[in-house]
């Protein structure tokens, strides 16, 4: 019955009209309505039971964390975890009044310019090239997906042998071209390009296939049709292919960010924040300021202001970049 | 035939090139498990292995509890992905098919879950984890990932994408709610489950963060954070440690082989009409 409404014709301009939740025309006499009543409670108790395990799983390990941090970055604690006493927004101040937490941001930041752009630009041009039907292009597709199956534990130990100083290969290829050598991960203006290097390597693997998905929905007629306009590969690409992606390169950009903002396996393993805090990211430092010296709510007000800051993104990602997003 | 055009000369040469850049730090690992503790600790480095050094592997699983860490791995990724898979099932057919009041308060709800990064949260899911006593233990590990906002939004997408003349027949045939969501949606979106299965376990087998906060034994320790402690370990011979992360990547590797296909289309199709 329900479904009656949806395959009736609705007026384009409509976007969001969400035809279940419309309420059904009332034709039916008494009798009928209250079996309609039962059935609709009925459809009603198994939606809440469909949706309770979720519900339920997001309450206790997101939203009450949620509550929780906010209560926590309020006041201090002792190293068991035990609210102390009430400090109000002190955390908070002593955060941006110490030199720790403002260079990490800065970090922070510096790594989501070093490594987003370029992940997005090597995904894009990979998808590009495998979109084209070209013999071997399977194998390329594979390669390129590859690093998806990396995990940063052992990313980083496989980048880990080519950073080293002497034993690297990377080292041993520069010295072979007559470079000297550079200290990857020990010289505190080269440690984040570093890390930026093998981030973006680790991430090009999501960011092609969720790109070449996106280009694959596009239908083969345009771009033959294109073709036959003798549109070359290139101007294809900016003209055609691009903005036909763009969705999904939004949403590529919109995670990539908030990705980068989470770092934290590649820099523990590699360097640990440092040389001289160079690549101490905000959730590394939330992580030794929580777990290692156990400051509970100095921690849970730096989630915080992590949550605030990657909300503020998101929300001016979807203002801003939404409107030059393309939708067919 | 046609002739083969410059600019398909010029993508082979570039994406061979991209290739090659790739795949040298695999090939770099793969080579280094198969050499010798001298060769790989040579300088200049070599390429190449000298020969089939396959008692490394022998070796590794010897030394460091290398097969544990990759089942309690398993046991963890499997774990989440079929309790994803049921919990996103349910939740989307709720969302794509019933009518209840307060749908759309609850379906922007579950929409503003993926505005929470898990950092955020891990603080007091932490203390919540060890207050239950669930530190080095399986059920810490799994049970706050058993649902994903990610997941319900792709089945929801996938369920709205089933013919409706399918479902409508269904219901005239008698058929109720739960006897459609068991033997009409879920066969009918199995593509949809393949992707999220595939998503999900590869996310999960790359934990790193939650299992080095709440494991400690050696016992419980996921595969991510045993490798990463095989360069802190006696043993810093690069060959061991190669033949151990090479033993960690075969599983993933399998997996994308296998999940390929599934994973280009079906996760944009979550991302973008979720």
């Amino acid at each position: 019955m329900e479904k009656l409404e949806k395959s009736a014709p609705v007026p384009l301009k409509k976007k969001e009209s969400h035809n279940p939740d419309t309420p059904l025309p009332r034709s039916a006499a008494g009798g009928a309505s209250r079996t309609s009543a039962l059935a609709r409670f009925r459809e009603g108790a198994l939606a809440a039971a469909f949706i309770a395990p979720a519900l339920l799983l997001f309450g206790l390990f997101l939203f009450y964390p949620l509550i929780q941090s906010v209560y926590l970055s309020l006041h201090s604690t002792n190293p068991r975890g035990q609210v102390a006493n009430f400090v109000g927004l002190a955390n908070f101040r002593n955060l941006f009044n110490s030199p720790g937490f403002p260079n990490s941001l800065i970090v922070t930041l510096k790594f989501i310019l070093f490594t987003v752009p370029a992940s997005l630009a090597f995904a894009l041009v990979f998808a590009a090239v495998c979109r084209a039907k070209i013999r071997g292009m399977k194998i390329f597709r594979f390669v390129f997906a590859l690093p998806i199956a990396v995990s940063v534990g052992t990313g980083s130990i496989m980048w880990m042998v080519l950073f080293h100083p002497t034993l690297g290969t990377l080292n041993y290829f520069l010295g072979k071209i007559g470079l000297t050598p550079v200290q990857w991960l020990t010289d505190p203006n080269m440690a984040l390009l570093s890390i930026s290097l093998m981030t973006v390597w680790m991430n090009v693997g999501f960011l092609f296939i969720l790109l070449l998905g996106g280009m694959q929905g596009v239908p083969e007629e345009i771009y033959e049709s294109a073709k036959i306009d003798g549109s070359g590969p290139v101007r294809t690409f900016w003209r055609l292919t691009l903005p036909l992606v763009s969705p999904t390169l939004f949403f590529a950009s919109v995670t990539s960010v908030i990705g980068a903002f989470q770092a934290f396996g590649q820099i523990n393993i590699l360097t640990k924040g440092g040389p001289v805090n160079s690549t101490n990211v905000l959730v590394f430092k939330l992580y030794e300021d929580a777990f290692v010296n156990f400051r509970f709510g100095v921690g849970s007000a730096q989630a915080l202001v992590l949550f605030a800051i990657v909300l503020l993104i998101t929300v001016l990602q979807f203002v801003f970049a939404e409107r030059k997003v393309h939708y067919q | 035939m046609k002739p083969i055009s410059l600019p398909r000369i010029l993508a082979y040469v570039l994406s061979t090139v991209a290739a090659l850049s790739i795949l040298f730090p695999f090939w770099i690992t793969v080579s280094n498990a198969l050499m010798t503790e001298a060769e790989s600790a040579a300088y200049p480095p070599k390429l190449w292995p000298s020969g089939l050094h396959l008692d490394n592997f022998a070796q590794v699983l010897n030394t460091i509890p290398i097969l544990r860490f990759i089942m309690n791995s398993f046991v963890v990724s499997s774990a989440i992905t079929i309790g994803c898979l049921i919990t996103s099932c349910m939740a989307a057919y709720a969302f794509a098919f019933l009518r209840f009041p307060g749908k759309r308060i609850i379906f922007a709800l579950f929409l503003s879950t993926m505005m929470i990064p898990w950092e955020v949260a891990i603080i007091p899911n932490y203390l919540t984890i060890r207050s239950w006593g669930w530190l080095d233990s399986y059920a810490g590990l799994t049970i706050p990932f058993l649902a994903t906002a990610f997941g319900v939004f792709l089945m929801r997408q996938f369920f709205l994408q089933l013919p409706k003349e399918l479902m409508e027949a269904a219901r005239i045939d008698g058929c109720g709610h739960i006897r459609i969501f068991l033997r009409l949606a879920i066969p009918l979106s199995m593509p949809g489950l393949a992707t999220l299965g595939v998503y999900s376990f590869l996310n999960h087998w790359n934990m790193y963060l939650w299992p080095l906060l709440v494991t400690s034994s050696e016992n419980m320790r996921t595969v991510q954070i045993g490798v990463s402690m095989l360069q802190f370990s006696e043993m810093t011979a690069w060959n061991l440690v190669m033949a151990g992360l090479v033993l960690v990547l075969l599983p993933s590797l399998v997996m994308l082989a296998l999940g390929l296909g599934r994973l280009v289309g079906g996760l944009t199709a979550g991302a973008l009409k979720g």
